[in-house]
C-alpha cells in the first residue's frame, strides 16, 4: 500500500539545513564598527514548552540559533536504583510515572523481562489485552504529541480536538485498567482483570467514530500553509544521522526507515494482526507530525482485529506472589508510542532485581537537539522540540 | 456657544468615549475571545461569572488591581511603568476621529486617516518601551520582533488607507462614510480589505502574526515580568483598546461606517466593529504562528508589492476615468482577489515556504517483512 501527496515545492533544488541558513549569521560580521554579541538564553526548566522541565541553554544570535545545550536532570528520581529495592511486584506500580503520557508500555516491557526469565507464557487473552491497552496508550500518546506540537507552533485548537477524544481513550483505559494514566495493569503472566463489562461495546463505538476525528484534525492543520511553512523542511534528520543518533519510534520511521519493534521484535500476538507501518521521506518535522497522524489510524485497525480476534480463556496465570526469577539477564524492548523502551533486568534470584537498565527513546531524541537545532529561529526550538515528542519523565527517570 | 464652551464640551466627550471604548471592549472582546475560542474548539469556555460568563473580564480585573505591582530589581523602573501608559495613548486618542454617526464625531479631522496611522504607531513605541525596560531577555526578544514587524506591516496598512484617500478624495473619516453612501468600499476594493485585514493582524500582534507574545516561545513576550494592572492594562486596554481601533476603521474604511439599512446609527458600526472583531477570535483560535523570516518576507515580498500595484493601477485608474472611477476600480481589485485565490498555491506559497527541499512522497506506508 502506498500512496502520495503533493508537498512542498517540488521543483526548487535548494540546499537545506544547518549549512546556507549559518551564513546568515554572518551577516555584519566583516564590519568592523559593528558590534555584535550573542546572548545566552535559558530557556526552561520553567517556560510554556519545555515538555515537563527541560532545560536549554540556547546562544542566539539575534533570533537564530548558534548553539543548543540540553540541560536534564530536573526531574531525576532514581528509578533504576528505586528498582533494586523493591520486590518485583512493588515496582509495577511505579513504572507508569515514567512516561506519564503511556504509561503501559513500562509496566509491558517490565513484565516481558520478568517473563522472559522465568521462561512463561502469558495466557493468550493476556497478550490481547494487552495489546489492547498498548495501543490505546499508543493513541493517547500520539494525540499529546500532536497537540502539543501545534500547540509550540502557536495553533490552540488542535491541542483541544486532541484532548477532547484523547479524553475517550482515557475513559476507554479507566474502564480496563480501573486508572486514568498510572495503569498498574500488567502481571507477570498475564494482566490484572478481565475485560468489564461494556468495554468491548464502547471500544467499539470509540473506534467507529475514531478515523472520522483523524481526518478532522488533518483538515485543521495537514493543510493549513502556515503550519507546511513551519513543518516542512525543517529540523531534517536524516536515515544515516537517525540511525546514528540510534533514533527509534516515529522519529526514525519519519527519516525513512522502516523499523519498528512491533514487527522486528515481533512480540506478544502482534505477528497475527495487520498493520502498516508509515514510513516518512525526508525525515523533517511534517514527516514526523504525519507519522503520528498515520500510526493513529493503524492503532485503530490493530484494536479492532484484537478485539475480533479476542480469544476466551483466564487473563493471568498462577505465578507464586513473591517472584524470583532465576538468577540471569536479560534485555526485552517494546515499541512505545515514542520509540524503543528497552529494559534490561539482571536477576540474582532474589525477591529484587539486582539491576534494571531502561533504555529510552525520548533521551535518544534530545540528544539529537544539539545537532539538528543551530541555524534555526528561536521559534523553531519549540516546533522541532515538540516534532520530536520528548517526555522528560521518561528522559530523566 | 462659546470657543471656550465648546472646547470643554469637546475635552470631556473625548475623555468619556476615548475611555470608555477601550474599556468597554477590554470588557467584551475578552469574553467574546473566551467563548468563542472554546465553541471552535469544543469546549465551553469560563461560563460561571454572570449570565455566560459575561462577568469573568469584570472578575479577572478586580483580580489583577488587587494584585501586587511587582518590578524587576534591575528594570528601569521609569519607562518600565511608562510603558503601559505609552502603549495606551493608541486606542485613547485614535478613537477621537472616529465618526459614530452622522455629526458624531469628537473631532472632525480633515487629517483623520494620518492622526489614526500616526498614532497607531504609539503601541510600538509601548511595547519595544516594555521589552527593552523590563530586563529580561524574553522581553527584549519580543519587544524587538514586535518593532520589526509592526513596522513593516504599517507600510502596507497605510498604502491600503492611501487608496481609500484616492477613491474618497479626502483624508477626513466623515467624508470617507459620506462617500459610502451608494456602495461600501468592501465592494469597490476588495484587495485592499483583505490586505487591510492581514496587516491588521500583524499590527494588532494577533495570530497568526503574534509573535511579540509568542507564549511558547517567548514565555509572554514583552509582557513577560509584567504583572497585576500593569499586564491588565497592557492585555486588556491596549491590545484589545487596539483591536477596537482597528476595526473601527476597518468598518470605517470598508464597510461604510455608521451607515446601515433603514438608518444610520452607531448600532451598525458596533456590528461591524464586532463582525471584524469576531474575524480576529475566528484567526486567534485557527492558525498557528508564522516564523519571523517567514513574517517579514511574507510583508516586504507579498504585501507590499501587492499594494503598491494596487495603489498604482488604482490611481491610473482615477486619472484616467476621473468621472466615473468606480466600476473599473472595482473589476481591477475583484479580478486580482479571484486571481490571487487561484495562484494561490502555485506562486504566492512559494514566499512562504521560504527554503524547501525538493521533496519526495510524503509518506509510504510500508508492508516490509522482518
Amino acid at each position: 500500500m502506498k500512496f502520495e501527496r503533493e508537498t512542498g515545492n517540488q521543483k526548487q533544488e535548494t540546499d537545506f539545513g544547518s549549512q546556507t541558513i549559518v551564513q546568515e549569521t554572518d551577516i555584519g560580521r566583516d564590519q568592523p564598527d559593528l558590534h555584535l554579541e550573542e546572548m545566552v538564553l535559558n530557556m526552561g526548566p520553567q517556560h510554556p514548552s519545555a515538555h515537563g522541565v527541560l532545560r536549554l541553554v540556547l546562544r542566539l544570535d539575534g533570533e537564530m540559533v548558534v548553539s543548543v545545550d540540553p540541560s536534564i536532570g530536573y526531574l531525576h528520581r532514581g528509578f533504576e536504583k528505586l528498582a533494586e529495592n523493591r520486590t518485583y511486584l512493588q515496582f509495577f506500580s511505579m513504572l507508569s510515572r515514567l512516561d506519564y503520557l503511556a504509561g503501559f508500555f513500562m509496566e509491558w516491557a517490565y513484565v516481558r523481562c520478568i517473563e522472559g526469565l522465568m521462561e512463561i507464557e502469558p495466557p493468550p487473552r493476556a497478550e490481547y489485552l494487552r495489546v489492547i491497552a498498548g495501543e490505546l496508550n499508543r493513541i493517547i500518546s500520539h494525540h499529546m504529541a500532536i497537540g502539543d506540537y501545534l500547540l509550540n507552533l502557536g495553533a490552540l485548537t488542535p491541542v483541544l480536538w486532541t484532548f477532547r477524544d484523547r479524553e475517550d481513550v482515557i475513559d476507554l483505559l479507566e474502564l480496563l485498567t480501573g486508572q486514568r494514566m498510572m495503569y498498574n495493569y500488567a502481571r507477570a503472566g498475564g494482566v490484572r482483570y478481565d475485560l468489564p463489562d461494556g468495554f468491548e461495546e464502547q471500544c467499539r463505538q470509540f473506534l467507529k467514530r475514531f478515523p472520522a476525528r483523524i481526518d478532522e484534525y488533518e483538515e485543521l492543520i495537514s493543510g493549513n500553509e502556515i503550519f507546511l511553512a513551519r513543518s516542512l523542511g525543517m529540523g531534517v534528520i536524516s536515515a544515516g544521522q537517525a540511525l546514528d543518533f540510534g533514533l527509534s519510534g516515529p522519529n526514525l520511521r519519519a527519516s525513512g526507515v522502516a523499523m519498528d519493534l512491533r514487527r522486528h521484535d515481533s512480540y506478544s500476538v502482534y505477528p497475527q494482526l495487520d498493520f502498516d507501518i508509515p514510513v516518512g521521506v525526508n525525515g523533517d518535522s511534517f514527516d514526523r507530525y504525519k507519522c503520528r497522524i498515520e500510526e493513529l489510524r493503524q492503532s485503530v485497525r490493530i484494536i479492532e482485529q484484537a478485539l475480533d480476534a479476542l480469544p476466551g480463556g483466564p487473563v493471568n496465570m498462577r505465578v507464586p506472589p513473591m517472584l524470583r526469577p532465576p538468577a540471569g539477564e536479560i534485555y526485552r524492548a517494546v515499541e512505545t508510542g515514542r520509540g524503543e523502551w528497552g529494559n534490561y533486568l539482571v536477576s540474582d534470584g532474589s525477591l529484587r532485581p539486582y539491576r534494571l537498565k531502561m533504555r529510552d527513546s525520548c533521551f535518544v531524541a534530545l540528544s539529537t537537539m544539539p545537532k539538528i537545532l543551530p541555524g534555526n529561529k528561536v521559534a523553531d526550538v519549540v516546533g522541532i522540540a515538540g516534532s520530536l515528542d520528548l517526555i522528560m519523565g521518561a528522559v530523566d527517570r | 456657544m462659546s470657543w471656550g464652551a465648546s472646547f470643554i464640551i469637546h475635552l470631556i466627550a473625548a475623555l468619556v468615549i476615548g475611555l470608555a471604548v477601550p474599556a468597554l471592549s477590554a470588557l467584551v472582546l475578552p469574553f467574546a475571545v473566551r467563548r468563542l475560542s472554546g465553541f471552535i474548539s469544543d469546549r465551553l469556555g469560563p461560563n460561571r461569572v454572570g449570565p455566560q460568563g459575561f462577568f469573568q473580564p469584570i472578575a479577572d480585573f478586580l483580580k489583577l488591581l488587587l494584585k501586587e505591582d511587582v518590578a524587576p530589581l534591575k528594570a528601569d523602573r521609569l519607562l518600565f511603568r511608562l510603558a503601559p501608559a505609552v502603549a495606551f495613548i493608541t486606542p485613547v486618542l485614535a478613537v477621537t476621529v472616529i465618526p459614530f454617526s452622522k455629526g458624531f464625531t469628537i473631532a472632525n479631522l480633515n487629517v483623520g486617516l494620518v492622526f489614526i496611522v500616526a498614532f497607531s504607531s504609539f503601541t510600538v513605541l509601548g511595547i519595544l518601551l516594555a521589552g527593552w525596560a523590563s530586563h529580561n531577555k524574553y522581553s527584549l526578544l519580543g519587544g524587538l520582533r514586535s518593532v520589526a514587524q509592526m513596522v513593516s506591516y504599517e507600510v502596507p496598512m497605510i498604502l491600503n488607507i492611501i487608496i481609500i484617500a484616492m477613491l474618497v478624495g479626502s483624508l477626513s473619516l466623515n467624508d470617507v462614510v459620506g462617500a459610502q453612501g451608494k456602495i461600501w468600499y468592501i465592494a469597490v476594493q476588495p484587495l485592499a480589505f483583505l490586505v487591510f485585514i492581514i496587516a491588521g493582524m500583524a499590527e494588532l500582534n494577533r495570530t497568526p502574526f503574534d509573535l511579540p507574545e509568542a507564549e511558547s516561545e517567548l514565555v509572554a513576550g514583552y509582557l513577560t515580568e509584567y504583572s497585576g494592572m500593569r499586564f491588565g492594562f497592557f492585555y486588556g486596554l491596549v491590545e484589545w483598546g487596539n483591536a477596537s481601533i482597528w476595526s473601527l476603521t476597518g468598518a470605517t474604511l470598508f464597510l461604510g461606517g455608521w451607515r446601515g439599512p433603514f438608518a444610520g446609527s452607531p448600532g451598525w458600526l458596533i456590528l461591524k466593529v464586532l463582525a471584524l472583531a469576531f474575524v480576529v477570535i475566528w484567526f486567534l483560535a485557527t492558525f498557528p504562528r508564522l516564523q519571523v523570516d517567514q513574517l517579514m518576507n511574507f510583508a516586504w515580498k507579498v504585501l507590499i508589492p501587492l499594494s503598491l500595484v494596487n495603489l498604482g493601477v488604482t490611481g491610473l485608474l482615477i486619472i484616467l476615468l476621473p468621472d466615473n472611477f468606480l466600476p473599473p476600480v472595482a473589476a481591477f481589485s475583484w479580478a486580482s482577489v479571484i486571481a490571487i485565490i487561484l495562484l494561490f498555491r502555485p506562486v504566492l506559497r512559494r514566499a512562504l515556504l521560504r527554503k524547501r527541499v525538493g521533496r519526495k512522497t510524503t509518506l509510504a506506508l510500508s508492508q516490509a517483512e522482518g
